[in-house]
């Protein structure tokens, strides 16, 4: 233990995870022949591909470090790139940096609003998180096509759309990532901050320790709880935001799924799904490996099927080398 | 034909790591006899059972069932065996039918096919027999009331046949009507040979059906004799004939204003009425019997359980506190009676459990530092001589002596004025316990810095074991049936007078 509050054993689970997505990369390091693997532009390729999934994924590992989860996230994306496109053609003319502001606004605030009403109904018809938020998956997906008239719908070019593009031609090319991956990364470091260092932090880690103890300490469940999940809502919001400038479309059937790599990439990355934990480093790392694998494939010349059974072993080794090292060191 | 007895225990003991639970119990039940077993709460009634029912294997001695040696190995084979034991806590399934429950593991079946018309025909004649036979065998359980299930479960016996019957406290849950029609049943089983074990805190209730009683105290049996020649306040000495040590320390304590008062206040279903005023400077210890209603008690009073009636009103605070928030912040803190699965977040530091009632003041606005945080944290589990290596260490990774230690540390990071302790000394090793006992008598003489310089503290305990309130309490209440007593000064209590007024007798 030190003045920042790492424990040894924290360090160590965040050494091995870093070991692993060396390790995985190094795979494909020495696999994909010439070179094209620890090419620039691969790795660029690799984070942006990984900060879709990332973005929701910071907000998953709040949900399951407090013993929920949100199904709902693929179907917030798809309603979020849907009303994003919707207000940008609403612009009388050329929609201005400010009208995509707006259209950006609003599709973050939309999912924000979807993860407030999932936070609602848990709390206030106490039915668990996977029964509502399975319900929303379906009706959120439902109203997002509905929204779109059923079919994907084209929308005006703004600043949105280059937001995940590689800056290397560019003259502001100093910033080195595209501005999209810089943003997850922000919000990635202001989350983790959030968790260790502010009472809110401790209320959401002690509702999914010991929902009873965190009552028997006065903390209001209900209310954190009703955070966790608007938050959860707002970071799908963001990622929508990414996924709209990766497909430039309002695409109402874009992101199933999605749920599965996100909840995936946090259980890799040590988020339990009994609650009480989980980093946010972790969850980031859990996204890389899914992206490195995925980037790995595509250059091997693989079948996507051969990526999914190694994305699935890859899940359940995590999660059974963590319990062998809880094991280990408790007692 | 002489049967001899039908069950015989001899010098059975029983050890879980360095606790002796039990240490030579013999006893011995004749074919149609009801045995009443009594003791005090912890006296080692429900791990007995346990050993003879075959979910523990005893350590030494040895059993004997129907002349045969006896060495259950496991539940099923106790059951096959002939023991039946009913639970305290019934045990049947909620979402099941009465026939599913009744016939549960051992269903008539033809190969794998369930035989539903056999099965019902025989879960009828069981009904009938222990006095339900209007109920349908289709009906959920959960549809039944209590004392209905009670009897359901005696079904479950019924269906498979038994020669010996344990109840565990069978009337806690149940009324009067019930409780006679339960009698009946009984003395038709000890008509037809059966021998029954009756576990009961209720003296009368022992009086009234049990042939014989056995007194267990400590993990032994103290004493026995035929009912019949019995009198209660004979049996209530036995239960609790054990000698007072010098486990207690007493400062001089001034109790002053009062501070926290409660008023004729009713929970949910318990308690059914309380009144106290409890005063700064002192210890108001609880006693009553297990489902008596104590902990529901302090948990209304925390406003963890819902409250139906009456009024708690905090010194200091303009209006009632109506979460359990909102009794932190009015200076009211509270030590959980289930360390394990409330009292504590098991797989959290030391330091964030002790923190978590009060974060604030760890770190500018809502923020928390941790070097701050580990110092609050290591200067009380220092303070209550805590074995641990840091403060980051997960709680269980400590003994259960420790933990409780941080379970009570959390009241006195939080600075505390009112400490509900329930059983803070439950499970716990003589030498943590002596620990605490003398926390509390620093806390309540006003002898213990925390925060702003040392003030008296009120304590409200509620504890099953009568040394420890008589030896830490200034005043004491009895809470029976839901109904909380008058709290008298602890030198005008006995453990004798505690006990008989525990169990509902009238007190001189």
């Amino acid at each position: 233990m030190n003045g920042w509050g790492f424990s040894v054993r924290q360090v160590v689970s965040l050494a091995a995870r870093v070991g692993a997505l060396a390790l995985v990369f190094a795979l494909f390091a020495l696999l994909v022949p010439e070179g094209r693997f620890v090419d620039v532009r691969n790795i660029e390729n690799i984070l942006v591909q990984s900060a879709v999934v990332s973005a929701a994924a910071i907000g998953a590992t709040l949900v399951i470090i407090a013993a929920g989860i949100d199904l709902s996230v693929g179907s917030v994306v798809a309603m979020t790139v849907v009303v994003i496109a919707r207000i940008l053609r609403a612009a009388p003319h050329d929609p201005s940096a400010l009208w995509a502001l707006l259209a950006v606004l609003g599709g973050v605030g939309a999912g924000a609003l979807v993860g407030l009403i999932n936070g609602a109904l848990i709390t206030s018809l106490r039915i668990v998180p996977f029964i509502v938020t399975l319900g929303t998956l379906q009706i959120v997906r439902g109203l997002g096509k509905g929204l779109a008239g059923n079919a994907a719908i084209s929308a005006p070019e703004t600043w949105i759309n280059p937001m995940l593009d590689s800056v290397r031609q560019q003259p502001w090319r100093w910033i080195q990532l595209p501005p999209g991956v810089w943003l997850v990364l922000v919000l990635a470091l202001l989350t983790a901050l959030m968790l260790r260092y502010t009472v809110l932090g401790r209320h959401i880690f002690a509702i999914g320790s010991n929902e009873k103890t965190a009552r028997l300490c006065g903390v209001s469940v209900w209310r954190t709880r009703l955070i966790v999940y608007t938050l959860a809502g707002l970071f799908a919001g963001v990622a929508g935001v990414l996924q709209f400038s990766y497909i430039g479309l309002g695409d109402p059937t874009t992101a199933v799924g999605l749920e599965l790599a996100v909840i995936a990439a946090v259980v890799i990355g040590g988020g339990s799904l009994m609650g009480g934990e989980g980093t946010i480093s972790g969850t980031i790392i859990g996204a890389l490996i899914i992206g490195v694998l995925g980037a790995g494939g595509v250059l091997m010349g693989w079948p996507k099927w051969i990526q999914e059974v190694m994305t699935g072993g890859i899940i359940v080794a995590a999660v059974a080398i963590d319990q062998v090292r809880q094991r280990a060191t408790l007692r | 034909m002489d049967a001899g007895p039908l069950l015989e225990m001899h010098g059975v003991h029983k050890r879980f790591g360095a606790t002796l639970a039990l240490r030579g119990v013999d006893l011995q039940l004749q074919p149609g006899q009801v045995l009443a077993l009594v003791g005090e709460n912890g006296a080692g009634k429900s791990t007995l059972m346990n050993v003879l029912s075959g979910v523990y294997a005893p350590d030494e001695g040895s059993m004997r069932l129907g002349g045969q040696p006896y060495r259950p190995r496991g539940p099923l084979d106790a059951r096959q065996a002939g023991i039946a034991m009913i639970h305290q806590e019934l045990s049947l399934a909620p979402h099941l039918s009465v026939v599913d429950n009744v016939l549960l593991g051992a269903e008539p079946r033809c190969g794998p096919v369930l035989q539903r018309k056999e099965a019902s025909n025989r879960t009828r004649e069981a009904l009938s027999r222990v006095g339900l036979p209007g109920v349908e065998p289709s009906r959920r359980v959960d549809s039944l009331s209590p004392a209905q299930r009670q009897l359901v479960e005696l079904a479950r016996a019924v269906a498979t046949g038994f020669r010996v019957l344990v109840l565990d406290e069978p009337t806690s849950s149940l009324g009067r009507e019930d409780v006679r029609r339960l009698f009946q049943l009984i003395a038709e089983l000890r008509a037809q040979g059966i021998g029954v074990v009756y576990i009961s805190h209720f003296l009368e209730e022992v009086m009234e059906i049990s042939d014989r009683f056995v007194v267990l105290r400590d993990g032994q049996s103290v004493g026995e004799g035929v009912t019949r020649d019995a009198q209660i306040p004979q049996i209530v000495r036995m239960m609790v004939g054990r000698e007072v040590q010098d486990l207690y320390p007493r400062s001089a304590r001034s109790p002053g204003d009062p501070v926290l008062t409660i008023d004729r206040l009713a929970g949910r279903t318990l308690p059914i009425e309380a009144t106290l005023t409890l005063h700064r400077g002192e210890v108001v210890g609880i006693a009553g019997l297990i489902g008596a209603g104590r902990t529901e008690l302090l948990r209304s009073v925390f406003r963890l359980d819902a409250v139906r009636s009456g009024s708690v009103n905090v010194a200091g605070a303009a209006k009632s506190p109506r979460s359990p928030g909102g009794m932190w912040r009015a200076g009211v803190g509270m030590v959980s009676e289930d360390r394990k699965s409330e009292g504590l977040m098991l797989t959290r530091s030391i330091a964030h459990n002790c923190t978590l009632s009060r974060l604030r003041g760890l770190g500018p606005g809502g923020l928390v530092r941790p070097s701050l945080e580990n110092a609050a944290a290591a200067r009380w589990a220092g303070a209550l001589a805590v074995r641990c290596r840091s403060v980051s260490q997960p709680v269980n990774a400590l003994s259960g002596g420790n933990q409780q230690k941080i379970a009570v540390a959390r009241l006195l990071h939080h600075d505390a004025d009112v400490l509900l302790l329930d059983e803070p000394t439950r499970g716990i090793d003589v030498g943590s316990k002596s620990q605490i006992y003398a926390l509390i008598d620093q806390l309540a003489s006003g002898r213990l810095g925390t925060g702003g310089g040392t003030r008296a503290r009120a304590i409200l305990l509620v504890s099953s074991y009568l040394p420890e309130l008589l030896g830490v309490c200034d005043r004491i209440a009895v809470m029976t049936r839901g109904r909380l007593g008058p709290a008298r000064p602890a030198s005008d209590w006995t453990e004798h007078t505690l006990m008989l007024a525990a169990t509902g007798q009238e007190v001189a």
